[in-house]
C-alpha cells in the first residue's frame, strides 16, 4: 500500500533522512518512534508530499508522490493528523468536516453534511456539530481532525504525534478512536511516543535515529528484545520514567 | 468674538451636504479600490518569485514615502497626458487615493495573511486543496477577521484625507465649510461644526470597531 525506496532529504547541509525504506501492507499499522530530530515526522510528512525528498521514490496505492497534479489526487486518498490538531478555528466542528469534501470533491453540502455527521458519530461527538473548536477540549478537537481526514475516504491514514499536545486525561480518548480504526482494517502509518498503543496496536515498530531506520521488528521483539544499541539507549530512556 | 450665530449652518445645510457627500463617495470609492488593489499587491508582495515580490515592495515603499497631496496633484496633471484627454479632478482624484492607499492596505493584508499559522494552508493541502483554494477557504475568512480592525482604523484616516482634494478644484466638505465661513464671515460656527461632523463619522465608526475587535480570537 505503501512503499517508500531510499529516500534521502538534505536541509542545506544537514541530512535529515539517509536512504529511508519501508513497505506498510493494505491494513497494517506501523508505529514509528524514535527520539525528537529523528526525521520521524519529516518522513510521514514526505508520504502526502507535504515535505519534498532529494532522493528516492515514494508510492501509495501504486501512484508515485511526485509530479503536481497527480500529487493533489493521491492526497484526497491519504488523511493526515496533525500534533496542532489544525483544525480551522472559523469553521463548526461540522463545517470543518465538510469543508475538504465540497471543495475538493465537489460534493453538494447536505450529503457532506450526513457523512460527516455519521463521522462525528463515530468519534464519539455526534451533539457537538455545531460547537467551534475553540469551545472543544483538546481531546475533542483531535477527534474532530480524525473525523476530518476520514471525510475525504482515505486508503491511508498518517498520525503525526497526534497526542503530543494533549493533557494526558485525554490521550485515551484519541488513542481509542484511532484503535477502533485500525480494527476496521486502515493502513496507519503513526507517529507517536505512546508506547502502550504501539504495544497493544501496531503490527510493526519502526525505530528511528539521526535520519535513519534503525530497527523495524514487531512490538513484541522491539519491546523485549530489541537489536540495536540505539533502540535500548531510547527505550531504557522512555519506558523508566 | 460677537454673539455666536449658528442659523448660519441650517441656512447652509443643503450646500454642505452636497461637499459631504462628495467626501464620503470618494473615500468609499478609494477604500474599495484601495482594498482590491492592495488584496492583490499584498499577493504579489508574498510571492515566491523575487523580482516580483521586489517590485511590489517597491511600489509600497515609493507610496509611503511621498505625501498624499503630491500623489494627488501628479495624477491630475499626469493622467491627462498619458491618456492625452482631460479626466476631470474626481476621476484623477480617485486614481490618486486608490494608488497611494493600495501601498497601506497591502501591507495590512500581508499581516493579516501571515498572521494565520502555516499549518493552517498545510492542513487544506493535505486534504487535497490546491494553494488557492486553501488560502480562499481557510487563510482569507480568518485573515481578514484579524485585520478588520486595522482596515476600518486605515479607512477612517482615509476618510479624514479627502479633505486634500481642495487641491485640484474639487468641493468635498471642508472646502464648502471654508466657501461658506468665509462668505458669511462666520468663521468660528463653520469650523465648529465641521470639527463635530468628522469626529461624529469617525468616532462612531471607531466604536464599531472596538466592537467588532475581540469578536474573535483564535
Amino acid at each position: 500500500m505503501i512503499e517508500i525506496r531510499n529516500v534521502s532529504k538534505w536541509y542545506a547541509d544537514f541530512q535529515v533522512l539517509k536512504s529511508c525504506s519501508l513497505s506498510v501492507a493494505r491494513g497494517e499499522v506501523v508505529v514509528v518512534c524514535g527520539p525528537s530530530g529523528s526525521g520521524k515526522s519529516t518522513l510521514i510528512k514526505c508520504v502526502n508530499g507535504l515535505e519534498p525528498f532529494d532522493e528516492g521514490e515514494i508510492a501509495v496505492d501504486g501512484l508515485k508522490v511526485a509530479d503536481k497534479a497527480g500529487l493533489r489526487i493521491l492526497r484526497t486518498r491519504i488523511g493526515m493528523v496533525f500534533q496542532s490538531f489544525e483544525l480551522y478555528p472559523h469553521l463548526s466542528a461540522l463545517d470543518n468536516i465538510c469543508l475538504a469534501p465540497m471543495v475538493v470533491l465537489k460534493r453538494k453540502r447536505v450529503e457532506a453534511a450526513q457523512r460527516a455527521r455519521t463521522l462525528l458519530a463515530r468519534v464519539g461527538l455526534a451533539d457537538h456539530e455545531s460547537k467551534f473548536p475553540l469551545q472543544l477540549s483538546g481531546g475533542q478537537q483531535q477527534r474532530v481532525a480524525i473525523a476530518r481526514a476520514l471525510a475525504m475516504d482515505p486508503v491511508v491514514m498518517l498520525f503525526d504525534e497526534p497526542t503530543s499536545a494533549l493533557d494526558p486525561e485525554m490521550i485515551k480518548e484519541v488513542l481509542d478512536v484511532m484503535s477502533d480504526l485500525a480494527r476496521d482494517g486502515m493502513t496507519m502509518i503513526v507517529v507517536t511516543h505512546e508506547m502502550g498503543f504501539a504495544r497493544r496496536v501496531a503490527n510493526r515498530i519502526i525505530f528511528m535515529d539521526a535520519g535513519e531506520i534503525v530497527e523495524t521488528a514487531p512490538p513484541k521483539t522491539f519491546f523485549t528484545a530489541p537489536e540495536s544499541e540505539r533502540a535500548r539507549a531510547f527505550l531504557s530512556k522512555i519506558l523508566e520514567h | 468674538m460677537g454673539a455666536l450665530d449658528y442659523s448660519v449652518v441650517l441656512r447652509n445645510l443643503p450646500f454642505l451636504w452636497t461637499g459631504l457627500q462628495l467626501s464620503l463617495f470618494l473615500a468609499a470609492l478609494a477604500i474599495l479600490g484601495g482594498i482590491l488593489l492592495g488584496s492583490i499587491m499584498s499577493m504579489l508582495r508574498m510571492s515566491p518569485i523575487r523580482p516580483v515580490a521586489w517590485l511590489a515592495l517597491a511600489y509600497v515603499n515609493f507610496f509611503r514615502s511621498v505625501p498624499l497631496i503630491l500623489v494627488i496633484f501628479w495624477i491630475y496633471f499626469l493622467v491627462p497626458l498619458l491618456l492625452g484627454r482631460a479626466t476631470g479632478p474626481f476621476l484623477s482624484a480617485w486614481i490618486a487615493f486608490t494608488l497611494f492607499e493600495t501601498a497601506y492596505y497591502c501591507e495590512i493584508i500581508r499581516a493579516g495573511v501571515q498572521s494565520i499559522p502555516k499549518g493552517q494552508i498545510n492542513a487544506g493541502i493535505a486534504t487535497g486543496m490546491t494553494r488557492l483554494q486553501a488560502m480562499r477557504h481557510i487563510v482569507m475568512p480568518q485573515a481578514f477577521r484579524n485585520m478588520m480592525p486595522i482596515l476600518l482604523t486605515q479607512s477612517i484616516i482615509l476618510f479624514q484625507d479627502t479633505s486634500l482634494v481642495y487641491v485640484v478644484t474639487l468641493r468635498d466638505f471642508m472646502t464648502s465649510v471654508s466657501t461658506v465661513a468665509n462668505q458669511e464671515l462666520r468663521l468660528v460656527e463653520l469650523y465648529l461644526f465641521a470639527a463635530l461632523v468628522y469626529f461624529a463619522i469617525c468616532f462612531t465608526s471607531s466604536r464599531f470597531i472596538n466592537r467588532l475587535d475581540g469578536g474573535f480570537r483564535r
